[in-house]
């Protein structure tokens, strides 16, 4: 119950305003990498909401850090592995590929490959059926098309 | 009184949902006429009694009774009253008691639009519809009555409505959306009854059709209005973020456009049928587990309802009943029966599978992506998240391939197509679209970019596509008007929605690779530049609304010195929750928007403000609307209005 | 097709229940701490109450130790207030305080009407120690082994409960090395 009450007082306290932080990038490319690295990392706190929109004390935090890193020069990977050594897997919002995430990157791909395969087969087993209790023409070799007009003109006599 | 009335017409309303959950089933089973007729005066009856109760709630709000523990959360004095109205389905227990009152209306609707079904069909369907109310009506009223009181001492005033919902899009997103979620439970009820008949003949498809398609263009108009209102109101910018709620809805669409496509190939061709049935179970699942996902807490999103487990165990309990049950009376009662017709490669027929196919494996990514942090976490094996980056890269390239197969539909007929044939019809368009597609980077971007050349590509392909395969109807020689008379609603309705999937594609694509974004420190007088539009700071002033204080800014936008529009952006302040919120100012145009939000204020009169350029990106809702419209027409063909049944075997597609 | 595989859909429905049913007991807004059984951040950061002292991990390696996140912004901290006054009294564990992104002035007040359970307090004002142990709101509290290797996080108000469980995984250590 003392649960159902936060809940709800957190909820209603997302006012969402958003969070603009006035960074003066050194070049495009910069800008560019801090907006994609904030939309990519979770923020730790919230209700689903990367860094990039969050107006939470630890998302503008984690913005800053983000922001000097940048400014240091450090590679993306590093600041990602910075954010994950603090604060988990949990801020990553493309899971790592790795045996326990296989499923999820690998089990789509999988379903598609036999989704795919049961049509194919549907079909083809389909035709098969088809070819097996239908009269369909048959390719006849000269010889017996030689033997088949010899019948027909049989019957026509 | 008033609430106290409404909790009694739902106790009412309950026992009606009861009586028709077995009466009608009953009759049908043992064939007696007087007790399936009991159905349609039963759905009629349950009907109004929900209407009265929701109507009590939606007093309750119009009058500010604060002595209603709901009223108290949701509202407040200030509140203008349209808000008012519309917060009696911002929570929880107001938006189920809403969903059990549109679940009663589509009830009452089978029962008042089936003139054509056999009894026996109709008393099934409305019984199971009357199950489904049993279930959500016992519900709202063990753990979720909206008309629970705070008496002795109730609050003054209420504690107002979330500012993010005091919007227009609240009055409109959630019955819109419920009107979909819900209305797949009559595709739903229509499959139980023909398992349960076991008369699993076509025409079951032909009834189940139009309701399907309704339910789905109102499903994927609430997830377009969902989009747009997050657009403008959250302040960033953003479209659609993956959310598990989001996820929630696309789901069961996702599923029920399958479903439609499905329920097309077995009316017309006869097969399909246990698929199609499968479909139409799996469809309202989805609607059911997303339900479960958004009030039950399992999983974090900012639009899930206050939930507590109590209540996610009563849902988790009616998710086993119903999808449980259904799940295991299909596995018994579908025959194995071997269709009919059969068909080769390349034919309408396959390329439906294949759709399938597609929208199946995308519906199962997302929902794959939504609940594996449950399912890692359940196992004890850690906290993780997915997230757009995740959904994008599987999502985008199994839509691609669906689209290309779209294009090829086009050109295929019943049962087989010779390859010639396709090659034919379809190498121009192949070839115009690859060429616009490629072309289209360099002259509207600078540069090639190959997401534009892919996503231009395939969407001028559908259209290419669609426009052929309409103007091959075209061949005959009757005059042109005669001609467009002729073709029917749902050919209509199955081009608009095709051609609403390109344009969305469009704006999907464009808005992706085209949107630029500044944040700034702008004083008074400042002016920043963003894509050739120049925007001049001009300052702020204090306004006041209805229930809020706030600073109103003035930007005035210019492009290559000729004065666009001026925007103001505001800063709020709402009166009763002292919550701050941010009120983007938008441009909107066909061909791009400009948004400017405002963040906090900084010294001297200096705001910090973000700035967007969204190219086509009303292009993205305009398409969703295409589709939902597609749909809709398609309900207005001849075929259903009649009563009798028309000698199909019609050549249209 | 044959009649098992059409009970395969009901198959993996039961077995995405059973998911949903032990969902229904995990808190999704729980987050483990990242730095289990790692040891705690260097840092260098001076003391609440005694500024020209610096502090470092040597100031608390040796014996176990709690170590409480806490701000004077933070309702929560209030209510756990007492419950931390009552551990420090019972002096089997002591109990450093960590400040995080608050201003000195109140803070110290805040100890000296309050009462103060921690042996030192450190002044992380900047945030910037709590950003390297995975702070990500207040309260918190940490414990720590006798080597200064982070064992447990317990995330919200510390109460009686709390103070047991901590017991408990002390208890288990001890049972370990014996």
């Amino acid at each position: 119950m003392i649960r159902f009450f936060i809940i709800l007082m957190m909820l209603s306290f997302n006012g969402a305003y958003a969070a603009i932080d006035t960074y003066q990038f050194k070049d495009v490319d910069t800008q560019e990498r801090f907006q994609q690295l904030t939309a990519d990392l979770r923020c730790p706190k919230c209700q689903n909401q990367n860094l990039a929109d969050s107006n939470a004390a630890i998302a503008q935090d984690l913005r800053q850090k983000i922001y000097e890193m940048l400014e240091a020069e450090r590679s993306n990977t590093e600041i990602v592995d910075y954010m994950v050594a603090r604060y988990g897997d949990f801020v990553l919002y493309e899971p790592r590929f790795n045996s326990q995430n296989a499923v999820l990157w690998l089990g789509p791909l999988l379903l598609l490959i036999v989704g795919l395969s049961v049509v194919i087969y549907l079909t083809r087993y389909r035709n098969k059926q088809r070819v097996t209790t239908e009269a369909t023409p048959v390719e006849l070799d000269a010889q017996q098309q030689a033997r088949l007009q010899a019948v027909l003109n049989k019957d026509k006599k | 009184m008033i609430p106290e009335l409404g909790e009694y017409a739902l106790i009412l309303a309950l026992g009606f949902s009861v009586l028709l959950a077995t009466i009608p089933l009953y009759g049908a089973s043992s064939l007696n006429a007087l007790w399936m007729e009991y159905a349609k005066p039963l759905a009629k009856a349950q009907f109004t009694f929900m209407v009265i109760s929701f109507v009590c709630l939606a007093t309750a709000f119009a009058q500010d009774d604060f002595t209603v523990q709901y009223v108290a959360n949701h509202s407040n004095s200030q509140l203008p009253i349209q808000f008012k109205l519309s917060a009696v389905w911002g929570g929880h227990e107001g938006s189920l008691l809403l969903w059990a009152l549109i679940l009663s209306g589509w009830t009452i609707a089978v029962s008042l639009f089936s003139r054509g079904l056999p009894l026996d069909m109709l008393a099934r369907v409305l019984g199971v519809m009357g199950i489904i109310a049993t279930g959500f009506i016992s519900f709202l009223l063990w753990t979720s009555s909206p008309f629970l009181r705070y008496l002795p001492r109730s609050p003054q005033d209420g504690a107002d409505l979330n500012p993010l919902l005091q919007d227009f899009g609240l009055i409109v997103h959630p019955p819109l959306l419920y009107m979909g979620y819900v209305g797949f439970s009559v595709a739903f009820a229509f499959a139980i009854a023909a398992l349960l008949s076991g008369r699993l003949d076509a025409a079951w498809a032909r009834w189940s059709r139009p309701w399907t398609n309704i339910a789905w263009a109102f499903l994927g108009g609430g997830i377009t209005l969902g989009s747009w209102w997050a657009y403008y109101e959250l302040g960033w910018g953003g479209w659609w973020f993956w959310d598990p709620v989001e996820n929630a809805s696309l789901m069961p669409w996702l599923v029920g456009t399958a479903l439609m496509h499905s329920l097309a190939v077995t009316e017309k061709r006869g097969v399909f049928k246990s698929w199609t049935l499968l479909l139409a179970i799996f469809a309202f699942s989805l609607s059911l587990l997303g339900t479960f996902l958004v009030r039950s807490g399992v999983l974090t999103s900012v639009h899930a309802f206050a939930s507590d487990p109590e209540r996610g165990f009563f849902i988790l309990v009616l998710l086993v009943l119903t999808i449980g049950g259904s799940l295991t009376l299909y596995a018994f009662k579908v025959p194995n029966v071997k269709s009919e017709s059969s068909f080769g490669w390349l034919s309408r027929e396959m390329l439906l599978l294949v759709n399938n196919v597609f929208l199946v494996v995308m519906a199962v990514t997302v929902l794959l992506g939504t609940l594996y942090p449950l399912l890692i976490d359940a196992l004890g094996a850690g906290k993780i998240s997915v997230g757009p980056p995740y959904f994008n890269a599987l999502f985008v390239p199994i839509m691609g391939f669906m689209v290309v197969c779209m294009g090829l539909s086009s050109a295929a007929r019943w049962r087989n197509t010779p390859l010639k044939n396709i090659k034919k019809q379809l190498l121009l368009p192949a070839l115009i679209s690859l060429a616009i597609g490629f072309i289209f980077p360099f002259a509207y971007g600078d540069g090639f970019s190959f997401r534009v050349f892919l996503g231009i590509s395939l969407s001028l392909w559908i259209m290419s596509t669609v426009l052929h395969e309409f103007k091959a109807k075209f061949r005959a020689n009757s005059s042109v008007l005669a001609k467009l008379k002729q073709l029917s609603p749902s050919y209509y309705g199955m081009m608009l929605a095709h051609l609403g999937v390109a344009v969305t594609a469009i704006g999907i694509t464009l808005v992706s690779v085209y949107s630029e974004e500044r944040d700034m420190r702008m004083a008074i007088g400042d002016t920043i530049e963003l894509a050739d539009y120049q925007f001049k700071f001009l300052g702020t002033k204090p306004v006041t609304g209805a229930n809020y204080v706030a600073d109103q800014a003035s930007l005035e936008i210019s492009l290559a010195g000729e004065a666009v529009v001026t925007l103001h952006p505001e800063k709020r302040r709402y009166n009763v929750k002292r919550s701050m919120m941010t009120e983007a100012s938008i441009d909107a145009g066909l061909f791009r928007d400009l948004y400017i939000a405002l963040g906090e204020p900084l010294a001297d009169g200096a705001w910090a403000v973000r700035v967007h350029y969204k190219p086509y990106v009303r292009w993205l809702w305009l398409g969703g609307l295409l589709m939902s419209l597609g749909g809709i027409l398609t309900v207005f063909d001849k075929r259903y209005r009649k009563n009798k049944v028309t000698t199909s075997g019609a050549a249209h597609a | 097709m044959p009649r098992a595989l059409l009970f395969a859909p009901l198959a993996l429905f039961a077995v995405l229940v059973l998911f949903l049913w032990k969902g229904l007991s995990i808190d999704p807004r729980e987050l483990p701490s990242a730095l289990i059984d790692k040891p705690f951040p260097t840092f260098k950061v001076e003391a609440l109450l005694q500024p020209e002292r610096q502090l470092s991990t040597a100031d608390f390696i040796g014996k176990p130790v709690l170590v409480n996140v806490w701000a004077t912004w933070c309702p929560s901290c209030r209510q756990e207030h007492e419950q931390l006054l009552r551990i420090a009294q019972e002096n089997k564990i002591t109990i450093i305080g960590l400040n995080y992104k608050d201003e000195r002035v109140a803070a110290t007040q805040w100890l000296n009407t309050l009462g103060n359970p921690y042996r030192f307090t450190i002044y992380d004002a900047s945030g910037m120690l709590g950003l390297d142990l995975g702070v990500y709101g207040a309260p918190e509290t940490y414990l720590l082994d006798a080597q200064g290797v982070i064992r447990h996080r317990h995330v919200g108000v510390v109460t009686e409960q709390t103070w047991i469980e901590l017991q408990a995984i002390m208890q288990s250590w001890e049972r370990k090395a014996a």
